[in-house]
């Protein structure tokens, strides 16, 4: 059974803010969800090895030199919400609040 | 008969002798999109200037006969970038990027001449089933206006119906360009997992996803998979084994091929109507000498937990990286940088992805990991290896599509797991990595298309492109064209 607090845990594990009404339709569709799932719980997995990937490749290496595909600092800031000086801005870390006393 | 109704061997003929222009098919197809797509909203981009210049400068340059694919209109799935045209993976949360790159599929068929006509409407990041959780508003399908076209190349499927593009690109994470192909009655192959690059894929489930082709035509996708398909050194998972040239095997005789019929595939849950349908399509491939052999898949129904366990926490995983800071939606108003992040993800992500990245979570956390995650990787070894026992004595896997045909817009958009539930037949294919594709297998009672289901060992393709073309040559169910009834005029 997931509760309230299990789905809040979760949103904030994955950097969501949910409102009130998003908390109870969540704690209800993934409480469903999940029970679904538990229907796993009813395959015998003894002795069988998880598959994570389906790749016949094992380990892929490249040399060690830089790509130049022919993209610039200035396209790679292209969509970049906010830039000062050829860099990405972003707020303080702290509040602004604090940083301003 | 217009253009775009001609299959791409005719058209490429036409085009090499100068009985029509590059520049007249982009502006058919420009005139079908004006015309169909204010009822259809297949497209959430429309490249117009571009395409139309492309295809005169492909004109003035001239089509030679070795250049199969030049000046054939296609259109991309949303979420695969396009070098300097929006790409918005169906969410508010990339509603304003613009890739700095092409995608490798992209950059492959624009060598080849492909002219690109725009970028199609999609379930937000590919997730659902019927291209109704885009933040673009849904697709309609052209069969019936009022139900959905499939997901979650919902739009994909639709352009290709309607008769706005000759083919279009799609993504298959868990059945998304076959089931929507299915409800479109057009066909819709996913490649075997690693046989096309993935780069500038926008990522989901980076180990079920793989791009793929819908056309009318099944021999147009085979020439149009043999152009983008092969090793990428850009995604390390793109496999080296030689790519044949898919068209060879159109026209083959399908004596002796040994068909294996799921019992599973024909169970509970599956529309009787569908049943009747596919029955009838494995009689004809009966009579075009196919040997049918009734099979066991006893891991099918453990598929769709498993597969939302394994995608959602990949999905969850892929996600982090949309976070507000180097590229799409940044919220406004914030105190500080872990609220850009809280705020710009909750605000640009809609209802299913926040679903998806919190059960995916959820299955990655701390004190689930070995009951959720792990125990569905165990199950997906099951299921792949029931489909490595059926395909050692068998040459394909033959099924319906999906459960049902294509359902009323709205009317199970709330029901998550309902919805889930739509994969069940096609889920399989990508926790095995195998190749599966979508034929068209004639209409239900409501003149709604039906798809037959074709599964084949990795990296046979061609198995599928033989059967899926002699099935085609026999039933001709490409004839009929879409209806665009219902729908508010």
């Amino acid at each position: 059974m997931i509760s309230k607090n299990d789905v809040e845990h979760v949103a904030n594990l994955a950097r969501l803010s949910l409102s009130q009404d998003e908390v109870d339709k969540f704690t209800t569709q993934l409480d469903q969800i999940i029970s679904m799932e538990d229907e796993l719980s009813q395959v015998e997995t003894e002795g069988v090895k998880p598959t994570t990937h389906i790749t016949d490749e094992i380990n892929v290496f490249r040399e060690d030199v830089p790509v130049d595909d022919g993209i610039t600092r200035d396209d790679l800031l292209s969509n970049v919400p906010e830039t000062k000086d050829g860099l990405i801005k972003v707020p303080s870390i702290i509040d602004k609040g604090e940083t301003d006393a | 008969m217009s253009n775009l109704k001609k299959d791409l061997e005719t058209l490429h003929q036409e085009l090499v002798a100068g009985d029509i222009k590059a520049a007249d098919l982009v502006e058919e197809s420009l005139d079908t999109i004006e015309k169909r797509d204010p009822e259809l909203n297949a497209f959430i981009t429309v490249n117009d200037q571009q395409a139309l210049a492309d295809a005169v400068t492909l004109d003035e340059k001239g089509i030679s006969d070795a250049d199969k694919l030049a000046g054939i209109p296609i259109a991309y799935k949303d979420n695969i970038v396009t070098k300097n045209l929006l790409t918005t993976a169906g969410s508010k949360i990339l509603s304003n990027f613009q890739p700095v790159y092409d995608a490798t599929v992209v950059e492959k068929l624009s060598q080849a001449g492909m002219i690109n006509l725009g970028k199609t409407n999609m379930d937000e990041f590919a997730m659902g089933s019927s291209t109704e959780s885009s933040y673009f508003q849904p697709t309609h399908n052209p069969w019936d206006l009022d139900r959905v076209p499939g997901g979650s190349s919902g739009g994909s499927a639709a352009a290709v119906a309607a008769g706005e593009v000759l083919a279009a690109l799609g993504s298959d994470t868990g059945g998304s360009i076959r089931q929507p192909s299915a409800y479109n009655g057009i066909f819709g192959i996913k490649p075997t997992y690693g046989r096309v690059s993935r780069w500038g894929l926008i990522a989901f489930g980076s180990s079920f996803d793989q791009i793929g082709v819908m056309t009318k035509r099944v021999k147009d996708s085979a020439y149009i998979l043999s152009a983008m398909a092969g090793h990428d050194i850009k995604d390390s998972t793109s496999s080296k084994q030689a790519v044949p040239d898919f068209t060879q095997f159109i026209g083959q005789d399908i004596k002796g091929l040994r068909v294996a019929v799921p019992d599973e595939f024909f169970g509970e849950g599956i529309d009787e109507e569908v049943k009747v349908q596919v029955e009838k399509g494995l009689k004809v491939l009966t009579d075009l000498g196919a040997v049918i052999d009734h099979v066991q898949l006893p891991y099918t129904r453990y598929g769709v937990p498993a597969y939302y366990v394994l995608a959602s926490s990949e999905a969850s995983s892929n996600l982090q990286r949309f976070d507000g800071i180097r590229y799409g939606y940044r919220a406004e108003d914030v105190k500080n940088l872990e609220d850009v992040y809280v705020k710009s993800r909750s605000e640009g992500f809609g209802p299913e992805v926040k679903r998806r990245i919190m059960l995916g979570t959820f299955a990655l956390s701390a004190g689930y990991y070995d009951a959720y995650f792990n125990k569905a990787a165990k199950v997906r070894t099951l299921i792949k290896q029931d489909f490595e026992r059926v395909l050692a004595d068998h040459d394909l896997i033959i099924g319906p599509t999906s459960p049902d045909t294509a359902f009323k817009i709205g009317t199970i958009v709330s029901d998550p797991l309902k919805l889930y539930y739509k994969d069940v037949l096609t889920i399989s294919a990508n926790m095995a990595g195998v190749p599966s594709a979508s034929v068209p297998a004639g209409f239900d009672s409501q003149g709604l298309p039906v798809g037959m289901q074709l599964i084949a060992k990795r990296f046979d393709e061609g198995t599928i492109f033989k059967a899926a073309a002699a099935f085609e040559a026999a039933t001709k169910y490409y004839e009929v064209e879409p209806s665009f009834k219902g729908g508010v005029r």
